[in-house]
């Protein structure tokens, strides 16, 4: 039989052992050595400290009295773990880099650094904690009386009430010093506690041990195997209620795993290990399917022990405690001993853990707040703040555990452990809303999350805690039965005429609704201050923006003492020094040269300060020295609309690339027009050799003839010299005609501008041809009229342009009877006038007339080649023509005849003709 | 009994000198100045060599000289290319077309005369005379 102190001993070795190993952990940790800590194995364990006293004891429990409901709670962490791992990952990465303390600094800070907001979470995550706290000394409490008094099978243990006789005093107590003597060793609550870790994990082998343990008893210490355990449990009516679902299961199963699912995120506790105490991210990707596999271990062992106790044990055992009983009632003393260590253990976990967050609260966003306020605290050279604050973070701890006790003493033991848990659930998930939408909605507003909270947690305590006390007959009883002031239809436990719904559905219903109402409403209504807009900013878009130009925003100095000072109260000196030298600010000197820090290093020491104190507290303490702290609006605007420059960004880049393929194309075309210039240029080459060629050709041959030793008779010498004289003429032609042509083309030709008469100069050219006119029977007319047509031009170069006109007109035309003739035509432009040079030759052919103006256009397909031109002669008239600011065009070709027009500008007119 | 020559070449003074020359030789010489009265020459004369500008008008050196190729009575026409001097791909194209030899522009007297008559030397005449150059 066991005896309290062999309880007392094995316990106290037990806690004794877990301390030397977070004690030899932390030492190592100090010196670097600790690497096992940073495994995700140990911290996968450590997350399981979700599996409190309440699933060691009260899963059997909730198994014998629901059935398979208890599987929801870990049907949700399993979920986010597995589904929503990015999101931890999230708020992981957010908490590094912000370096938070806790979800009520992860709220607050988000929320534009509130000190109201941080504390107001604080203050619901301590109301909604205790009754948590209460069940793990109720647990333990209740196990240890059922341990050393065997014989008390009974619920309601019945043991004297008196303050100093209740086990659950003791308990706390123990907790108390535990605690303190674990969690706040360390001040700098963002740095990790590995010690707690190494301990809270090795608790979780030992829960998960026993647990297997007892299961294992179960199955083959009660029963012959797992067959035989389920064939003796057929008969049994209990038991068909663990292959089914208690009635009305839908709703509440549905609550529950939603439940347990922001419980994984949003219990201080579970924050604090889950977030806060996260190594690296890696860790996460290792939990996100081993915690899962140890929750499933867990709800794999519930099942024997609940199937046994409903079948072993007497109707009137309190089925939350069956894990112990079963051993105890066949005799296994060691065994029950060993299930009271894992119980030990796992409500030892979440009480260290769980106090050790909500002190960093309390102290932080409570306390701290208050004291910076105080003209103590506030003067200059006040001393070492951070020693009064592991004073406060004690007294908290002391605190908290007194309340969690105050609560179990006071509340007795009415409501069985999963409901107290359940509660404590509900209340803690108000903070979801404002964590969720803190991380992904950049809208979300401290308005919002302040008025979403207050009303959750408003309605949490209305529909749960209301009905819960007043169930146990401890106050608000009337409230409860006939609603405020009599009005039956806002009664707590059936608000708004929700009669009959499942307490924690209707609880969980009312709070999230109001909850997430107020936070998205209030949020659309109201503005972010320009802090809150650059917080939310850095929160949501923690993996895309660079921390360093968000900080850029906050334009802010102050002198490195100042700075030095502030670090030395909040840090400790050796601390606020180790800061100083790793930026190269050696401070304390009198000399008064040191640089003064950029705001870069100010936002530096304020997370610094943060770790310590939280992001509010610090911020107010940065803000007493800084100068010139002025967000305006634009400079936020300015930092914050990367996604605005970035679209700017890419339009610019848009258009850029868009001018740079139109460049492109440019240059293509240019490049085609370049090839087809030199193909020009190749073809232009060909034709000018080709040209001088016939002529040399002739001239070398005759030459040749008349050089040979053959006597010729003087008429075929006359005539051979004349051939050589006529060739040579066109050589020369030839040659002037390019050069005309290149002079006309670069613009280098020299122009006489004055005012003619272009009639008279047409009258001019004519008379110049009429003897080939003549010799070629071309009737030459001029039918323009007595009109005078004053022009600006260069009466020689227009004289060319008519003369080679008439010249084409008289030598290509070859019908019976030719005629050439000037006329005037009207033209459309009343600047301009319009000459034609007509014949009634046999026409250009068509696909001639296209390149007709081009250099030695002459066709080779047609007969029109003429031994005295180079075909030079329409492109350099077509040239004149637009140099004077006119044009050269073949107005009409058939076989009736061509009419080539002559246009230009008549100087009577106001626009001068262009000439280069 | 002289042997009959045709040229195609359109530049009136080039196709004096070439015909002055080559009846002093002791040829007959015929000559068209349009590419596409060849063919009708050559079954009108019956010459024994075709001397064939490149450039001439309607239908060119090279397409006169696949047609003169490709069909059959005469098909074995001796052909000396006139070409200009630098287009060697012109004379190239000329010669994978099946011309006999080439002359390029401005030529040299004595060099044409001794190519058509290496020419009519070497090439078997229709009617089987044999004339000294």
């Amino acid at each position: 039989m066991l005896t309290s102190t062999i309880v007392f001993v094995v316990a106290g070795l037990y806690l004794g052992g877990l301390f030397l190993l977070a004690f030899v952990t932390d030492r190592k940790a100090e010196r670097g050595t600790a690497n096992f800590i940073n495994s995700p194995v140990v911290y996968t364990l450590s997350l399981a400290v979700y599996c409190t006293s309440w699933t060691f004891y009260g899963a059997v429990g909730s198994a014998a009295r629901n059935g398979l409901e208890y599987l929801t709670i870990y049907l949700g962490p399993t979920l986010v773990l597995i589904g929503w791992w990015f999101l931890l990952r999230k708020l992981v990465r957010i908490s590094k880099a912000q370096r938070i303390t806790s979800i009520a600094d992860f709220i607050s800070a988000r929320y534009g650094k509130s000190a109201w907001l941080s504390a107001l979470v604080t203050l619901i995550a301590l109301i909604g904690v205790t009754p948590y706290i209460a069940l793990q000394l109720k647990a333990v409490a209740a196990s240890f009386d059922a341990l050393v008094a065997t014989d008390e099978l009974l619920p309601g243990l019945v043991r004297d009430r008196s303050l100093f006789h209740d086990t659950g005093l003791w308990v706390a107590a123990c907790m108390a010093v535990f605690v303190i003597l674990f969690g706040s060793r360390n001040l700098v609550a963002d740095e990790r506690h590995p010690g707690v870790v190494s301990a809270i994990a090795f608790e979780s082998i030992v829960k998960l041990f026993s647990l297997g343990a007892i299961a294992l008893f179960a199955v083959y210490g009660l029963h012959d195997g797992v067959a035989d355990l389920f064939a003796q449990a057929e008969w049994h009516a209990g038991v068909k209620r663990l292959y089914g679902f208690a009635d009305g299961f839908e709703p509440r199963w549905i609550a529950l795993t939603f439940l347990s699912a922001a419980a994984i995120m949003c219990l201080p506790r579970q924050f604090q290990v889950t977030v806060l105490e996260n190594h690296n991210e890696h860790q996460l990707a290792t939990a996100a399917w081993l915690f899962p596999l140890y929750m499933f271990l867990v709800s794999i062992f519930v099942i024997p022990i609940a199937i046994s106790g409903m079948t072993k044990l007497p109707e009137t055992a309190n089925p939350d405690l069956y894990v112990l009983h079963l051993p105890l009632d066949a005799g296994y003393g060691s065994l029950a001993l060993l299930a009271f260590v894992g119980g030990l253990s796992a409500a030892t976990s979440m009480v260290i853990v769980a106090s050790i967050a909500l002190s960093i609260m309390i102290s932080n966003h409570l306390v701290t707040p208050v004291l910076l306020r105080l003209p103590f605290f506030t003067g200059p050279d006040r001393g070492d703040f951070s020693k009064v604050l592991l004073v406060v973070r004690r007294v908290s701890i002391v605190a908290i555990l007194t309340l969690g006790f105050s609560y179990y003493h006071l509340t007795g033991t009415a409501s069985p452990l999963a409901s107290i848990g359940l509660i404590s659930f509900v209340g803690v998930a108000q903070f979801l809303p404002a964590l969720i939408g803190g991380i992904y909605w950049e809208r979300g507003t401290k308005a919002g999350a302040t008025t979403g909270l207050l009303g959750g947690f408003f309605l949490w305590v209305y529909t749960l805690m209301v009905p819960s006390l007043g169930g146990s007959g401890w106050a608000f009883m009337d409230l409860v039965r006939d609603g405020p002031l009599g009005i039956a239809f806002l009664r707590p436990a059936a608000l708004f005429g929700t009669e009959g719904w499942d307490p924690i559905v209707h609880g969980l219903v009312w709070s999230m609704t109001a909850n997430i109402t107020l936070y998205a409403l209030v949020s659309i209504l109201t503005r972010q201050s320009p802090l809150e807009r650059l917080q939310s900013a850095v929160f949501v878009d923690i993996f895309h923006r660079r921390r360093q130009r968000v900080e850029e925003a906050l334009q802010r100095s102050a002198t490195t003492d100042d700075l030095f000072q502030l670090s030395q109260r909040i840090l400790g000196p050796e601390r606020a020094r180790r800061i100083f030298l790793d930026y190269g600010l050696l401070p304390g000197g009198r000399t008064g040269h040191l640089q003064t820090p950029g705001p870069d290093f100010v936002a530096h020491v304020e997370r610094q300060i943060a770790s310590s104190v939280g992001a509010a507290s610090a911020r107010s303490l940065v803000a007493r020295i800084a100068k010139g702290e002025i967000i305006s609006l634009d400079a936020v605007i300015n930092i914050l609309d990367e996604t605005q420059e970035a679209i700017r960004y890419s339009r610019e880049l848009e258009r850029k690339s868009k001018e740079l393929e139109e460049t492109a194309a440019q240059l293509r075309r240019a490049n085609a027009q370049l090839t087809r210039m030199d193909r020009l240029k190749d073809d232009f080459l060909s034709r000018v050799s080709h040209e001088l060629r016939t002529p040399m050709t002739s001239i070398c041959s005759f030459s040749e003839i008349l050089a040979g030793e053959q006597v010729l008779d003087s008429q075929q010498t006359r005539r051979f010299v004349h051939i050589i004289q006529q060739e040579s003429r066109r050589l020369t032609r030839l040659l002037d005609e390019i050069l005309d042509l290149n002079r006309l083309e670069s613009g280098r030709l020299e122009w006489d501008l004055r005012t003619v008469d272009a009639a008279q100069v047409v009258r001019e050219a004519m008379e110049t041809m009429r003897g080939l006119a003549r010799n070629n029977a071309v009737a030459l007319e001029d039918r323009m009229g007595a009109r005078s047509l004053p022009v600006t031009a260069d009466a020689d170069r227009l004289k060319q342009v008519f003369i080679n006109l008439l010249s084409n007109a008289i030598k290509f035309n070859s019908t019976d009877n030719p005629a050439a003739w000037v006329e005037i035509a009207d033209a459309a432009d009343g600047g301009l006038l319009e000459i034609r040079i007509r014949d009634n030759g046999p026409g250009i052919a068509p696909e001639d007339q296209a390149r007709l103006f081009d250099k030695f256009a002459r066709g080779w397909n047609t007969r029109s080649r003429r031994s005295d031109g180079a075909g030079l002669g329409l492109a350099i008239s077509r040239q004149i023509m637009l140099n004077l600011g006119g044009d050269l065009t073949l107005a009409s070709s058939s076989d009736k005849g061509s009419c080539f027009a002559v246009t230009l500008r008549r100087a009577d007119a106001d626009v001068p003709a262009v000439a280069e | 009994m002289g042997t009959r020559i045709l040229i195609a070449e359109d530049e009136p003074y080039i196709l004096e000198s070439l015909s002055f020359l080559l009846t002093r030789e002791g040829h007959a010489v015929e000559s068209v100045m349009d590419g596409a009265a060849i063919m009708q020459a050559i079954r009108l004369h019956r010459p024994d060599l075709l001397i064939l500008d490149v450039m001439l008008p309607t239908t060119n050196g090279f397409d006169a000289l696949r047609k003169i190729r490709a069909t059959d009575d005469v098909r074995h026409l001796p052909v000396l290319a006139l070409t200009a001097k630098g287009q060697k791909a012109d004379r190239q194209r000329m010669l994978d077309l099946g011309a006999d030899d080439f002359v390029t522009k401005p030529f040299s007297n004595k060099d044409l005369v001794a190519r058509v008559a290496r020419l009519l030397n070497g090439a078997p005449l229709e009617d089987g005379g044999q004339v000294a150059g």
